[in-house]
């Protein structure tokens, strides 16, 4: 037979009216994987990378060198940020298929992502999320209604109408604004790093994207230029399973992991259970503390699932088995610090259904707030002269022109007009 | 003859240039098993097989790249980038690669790779979603730009770029995928299905590159446009009952010089309108182009109507939409002047 070379195309295990089958996963047994001190050579850590950290076993009980040793007390606040982050997701979802906001995306199966990691880290630490971190603004305690009027576009919205929802932005809370274009922020979050680095703080920054985006240049920026410079960032690589329709095959993670390109950087990799709060914990804290002793960057990969569609204009069920997240060996995370907090005797269901309880009257309440300043189709609404600002510090003679038709034009209508509601664009990302 | 929305017409273009010429291949992110997040290439996958209809990586520099290598080695790959708001990232590719290699090597290489990327807004998808780049393309030396204003000219057009051996980077005004928006978004949507340009023939044919056509014939003014101002205008035409003369442009580069000049030698007045910001648009090569040739006919300076010169909003969309109101004033200021 003649030699000849043939195109290999990545298959999903399974698409929709099949098993869901999740069998490719590698997991490693909760406590099992060690703990290098953080001053270790990335060399001598490159089994971080083909293992996974996990903390939390099936008993629901915290084990090996990773637990964190959190007071029951954290546990809880870190309990509450995801439960308020889902049930937030919950209702802007639903907000938007009533047609009052534009667009949505949820966080769904994978708050611990965020609000793990951000409990890990200070206050003063910049973070560069993309758009499924907003555990994040959770737990920097965020009010809600700043959020919901980005989303509404109204007259309070932080981006004044510029931006499609979740693109929030929060400079004083240390939050970079969220861009639409994928994986950008990754290599900003490694300048950013070694600004701290060059004016001497001990200030870290840290940046997440999916595993999908991490084919785009931008990813390879951010590890060349944080391992040149050692710069002092945590680089999260969110790994979910699926870029819209595309399986974390298409990104390359058929035949290693994620993590796994770290040490071909000369960084550590490492792998964690991205469902185990404890796990995400212990290895922000752990890569922090290495960023903050210039021990330089760390790349963690955070295995975990999207749950939910990849946004309100995306239907999954076209692409892949609609009960799929029930079979996610890796649980919800929610679920899983519930568990574990009722194993210590620190919770119950009581409480939790409780406390779900009170969060949600918190977002009702946060949303009949935040309806009160305008929504796209009613109420008080932006005025539309303000979209010529800020294109520049100072507005150039052409902007003021322009700023005078829309004004002439505007007068000449009568003022208003109300916003129409438009189609949806598909993938919006 | 069958009934066809622009994703429809598009989709059968590249159905047919698949079925005709084994180097055809297309390729983007979800294009595959999904059939693409507009459906353009829904069935293709599963008709003529994941060689052929390839899922990619998400990384617009690499699909370029990767294209550029498939067309150097004698495929006809089409492209597709899922919002032209995400090309900036393949950019170089186009610029320094793409259009130049033909040039730099003397005929020796070139890569016949026509980009498919959904443009333009009214869909609320602010600044990420929205945006009209196509100057940033005219003004690169090597590739052609195309943006269709119907399904019949998409089809056309999409078939005639990718039997081309140039690249082509073709633009598809997302807002006219399913009706010929004509910038009301107050009045209840109009299907393909009533417009005489839904009308696609089933098989091959083309639409030659680089041949504007006049969509409405008139004397007092005209009218240079393209995509969904095409609509946007022919309505404003029809609330001022003015009599202007409407041109498609169709191929931005290379122009059809000859039809857009004697519409405006004929009319002696002209109003060029584009989605894209103002500043440095096309349009400016419009102008240019019609002074240079038409000026001992012009009775009133050329106007433009464009996008403002800010980014895309996400609030405001009609205000910052060249709609109607701002091209009726433009026709009303060109033909009133002495």
């Amino acid at each position: 037979m003649t030699p000849r070379s043939r195109l290999h195309v990545p298959h999903p295990p399974a698409r929709p009216g099949q098993e869901p089958d999740f069998s490719y996963l590698k997991i490693s047994p909760a406590g099992a994987v060690i703990r290098p001190d953080v001053t270790a050579s990335a060399r001598d850590m490159e089994t971080l990378s083909l293992e996974m950290v996990r903390v939390l076993g099936d008993d629901h009980r915290a084990v090996g060198p990773w637990n964190p040793h959190l007071e029951p007390e954290e546990l809880q606040v870190g309990l509450r940020h995801m439960l308020l982050t889902r049930l937030f997701d919950d209702r802007m979802q639903k907000i938007q298929r009533q047609g009052r906001i534009s667009f949505y995306i949820k966080s769904t199966g994978e708050e611990a992502v965020a609000v793990a990691a951000g409990m890990a880290l200070q206050p003063t630490d910049m973070l560069f999320p993309s758009y499924r971190q907003q555990g994040l603004q959770v737990v920097r305690g965020r009010n809600l209604v700043e959020l919901m009027c980005q989303c509404l576009s109204n007259t309070h919205d932080m981006c004044k109408g510029r931006q499609m929802p979740i693109m929030y932005h929060w400079g004083s809370g240390n939050i970079f604004t969220i861009s639409g274009n994928l994986a950008t922020q990754f290599p900003q979050a490694v300048g950013w790093a070694m600004a701290a680095a060059i004016k001497g703080e001990d200030r870290i920054a840290a940046s997440w994207l999916g595993e999908g985006s991490s084919a785009e240049a931008d990813f390879h920026y951010a590890m060349t230029f944080a391992a040149v410079y050692q710069a002092p960032v945590i680089l999260n690589l969110v790994n979910n399973q699926w870029a819209i329709s595309t399986f974390q095959g298409f990104a390359g993670g058929e035949h290693r992991t994620f993590a796994q390109r770290g040490p071909g950087y000369g960084i550590p990799g490492i792998r964690v259970d991205g469902n185990d709060f404890l796990a995400v914990y212990a290895v922000t804290q752990w890569a922090a503390q290495r960023a903050r002793q210039s021990g330089g960057p760390t790349l963690i990969e955070l295995v975990t699932y999207r749950a939910g569609a990849h946004s309100t204009s995306d239907d999954p069920s076209k692409y892949r088995p609609k009960e799929e997240w029930r079979a996610w060996p890796l649980g919800d995370p929610i679920i899983r610090l519930k568990q574990h907090l009722i194993a210590l005797g620190e919770w119950s269901e009581e409480r939790h259904a409780r406390l779900e309880k009170e969060l949600d009257a918190h977002v009702s309440a946060g949303w009949k707030e935040a309806e009160s300043y305008g929504t796209l189709t009613s109420g008080p609404s932006l005025d539309p002269l303000t979209m010529f600002e800020d294109v520049f510090k100072e507005m150039p003679p052409n902007l003021k022109d322009q700023q005078r038709e829309l004004r002439e034009l505007r007068e000449a209508q009568g003022g208003t007009r109300s916003a129409a509601p438009a189609p949806s664009a598909a993938g919006k990302r | 003859m069958a009934r066809m929305n622009m994703v429809q017409a598009l989709n059968s273009a590249m159905d047919v240039m698949l079925e005709r010429d084994p180097r055809v291949v297309v390729l983007g992110e979800d294009v595959g098993y999904f059939g693409g997040v507009f459906r353009a290439t829904d069935g293709l996958q599963r008709k003529h097989g994941e060689h052929r209809v390839l899922d990619t990586p998400i990384a617009e520099g690499g699909i370029i790249a990767t294209a550029i290598g498939m067309g150097v080695n004698g495929l006809k790959p089409v492209a597709e980038i899922q919002f032209a708001d995400y090309i900036y990232p393949g950019y170089d590719q186009v610029v320094s690669e793409l259009a130049r290699l033909r040039y730099r090597s003397a005929g020796d290489f070139s890569a016949p790779v026509t980009i498919r990327t959904p443009c333009g807004g009214g869909i609320r998808g602010g600044q990420t979603h929205s945006q009209s780049p196509e100057a940033v393309f005219t003004h690169v030396c090597g590739v052609k730009v195309v943006m269709p204003s119907n399904p019949y000219d998409a089809k056309g057009l999409l078939i005639a770029s990718i039997e081309g051996e140039d690249p082509v980077v073709f633009f598809e005004p997302k807002r006219l995928y399913n009706g010929p928006f004509d910038g009301d978004p107050h009045k209840p949507a109009v299907p393909w299905s009533a417009h005489p340009r839904g009308e696609v023939p089933e098989g091959h044919y083309t639409v030659p590159l680089g041949r504007a056509e006049v969509v409405r014939p008139g004397k007092d003014v005209s009218v240079l446009t393209y995509g969904t101002m095409v609509h946007v205008a022919e309505a404003a035409v029809r609330a001022t009952g003015i009599d202007a003369e409407i041109v498609d442009v169709r191929t931005m580069a290379p122009l059809d010089v000859e039809t857009l000049c004697t519409s405006v030698c004929k009319t002696g007045r002209c109003v060029v309108v584009h989605e894209a910001t103002r500043f440095s648009g096309y349009g400016a090569e419009l102008v240019a182009t019609v002074q240079e040739r038409c000026f001992w006919n012009l009775e009133a300076p050329v106007l433009r109507v464009a996008g403002w010169d800010t980014p895309y909003p996400h609030a405001f969309e009609w205000d910052y939409f060249p709609g109607q109101a701002r091209i009726a004033a433009a026709l009303k200021q060109v033909t009133e002047a002495a």
